[in-house]
């Protein structure tokens, strides 16, 4: 597999702040399928303020070039463990945006 | 043990896996690329995933139907492009009697289907590509209003 994405990532709610910019948190955004083709990237990187939520990444991407075309209701994962919109972002997290999943 | 594969899939590996001198009974399942689609003629397909997401999901799903009926349970999911025929997913469960096979087989091909970051994407003959979405239209659990 080569488009693999790292793992070992924090699951849980609290932040290490010791790593975070003083000024806010860098959080990458994981697309797949059809998001990836709409956005025209497998991956962007958002620099937010701390404090700021899965709410927070998904209103930026909708402003983005084909981010209008998502559809309105979103399935999240933070850190590959689904999450709701209210959900708190840490540096270096992970967000991935998942279209509707057709396996098997 | 990874689940995802881009080679062909074959049942002996896994139920080699799973097999044991206390289980009496052996459930395997196949998923195999059809040539239709609502109606439509596939010429080929292909999955890609959320790879680490999916190895995850997937353990846990495993954990799940052992916790529950007491089976040993294995899993194999292809990515990457598939003709019609090729097998796309096979699981294979062990358990001391058969119910507990079938259950925890149906558990676990039920579960992934929905919640495993998995995608398909089908080629039909007349030239064009979609994506498949299940869910056709159905409300789905986080809300973004």
């Amino acid at each position: 597999m080569t488009d693999l994405i790292g793992s070992s990532l924090p699951t849980d709610n609290a932040c290490v702040i010791d790593s975070a910019p003083p000024t806010g948190i860098r959080v990458s955004l994981l697309l797949f399928a059809r998001y990836a083709e709409l956005l025209g990237a497998n991956r962007l990187e958002f620099d937010l303020p701390t404090g700021a939520t899965v709410r927070s990444i998904v209103s930026l991407v909708r402003t983005r070039s084909g981010g209008e075309s998502l559809p309105s209701v979103l399935l999240v994962a933070r850190n590959m463990v689904r999450v709701d919109l209210d959900a708190a972002l840490c540096d270096g997290d992970e967000v991935a945006l998942l279209p509707p999943m057709a396996g098997g | 043990m990874s689940h995802l594969t881009t080679d062909p899939i074959t049942l002996d590996p896994l139920v080699s896996r799973v097999g044991g001198t206390g289980y009496g009974a052996v459930v395997t399942f196949l998923g195999t690329v059809r040539d239709h689609h609502e109606g439509r003629e596939v010429s080929r397909l292909e999955y890609s995933a959320y790879g680490p997401m999916a190895e995850a999901e997937i353990d846990r799903i495993v954990e799940e139907a052992e916790g529950r009926w007491s089976c040993h349970a294995a899993v194999a999911h292809r990515l990457g492009v598939l003709g019609i025929g090729d097998v796309a997913v096979a699981v294979a469960v062990a358990a001391p009697h058969r119910a507990e096979a079938y259950e925890g087989c149906r558990y676990i091909m039920d579960e992934l289907k929905q919640r495993v970051p998995i995608w398909k994407r089908e080629a039909y003959t007349d030239g064009t590509e979609e994506w498949v979405d299940p869910t056709e239209g159905r409300v789905l659990e986080v809300g973004d209003r």
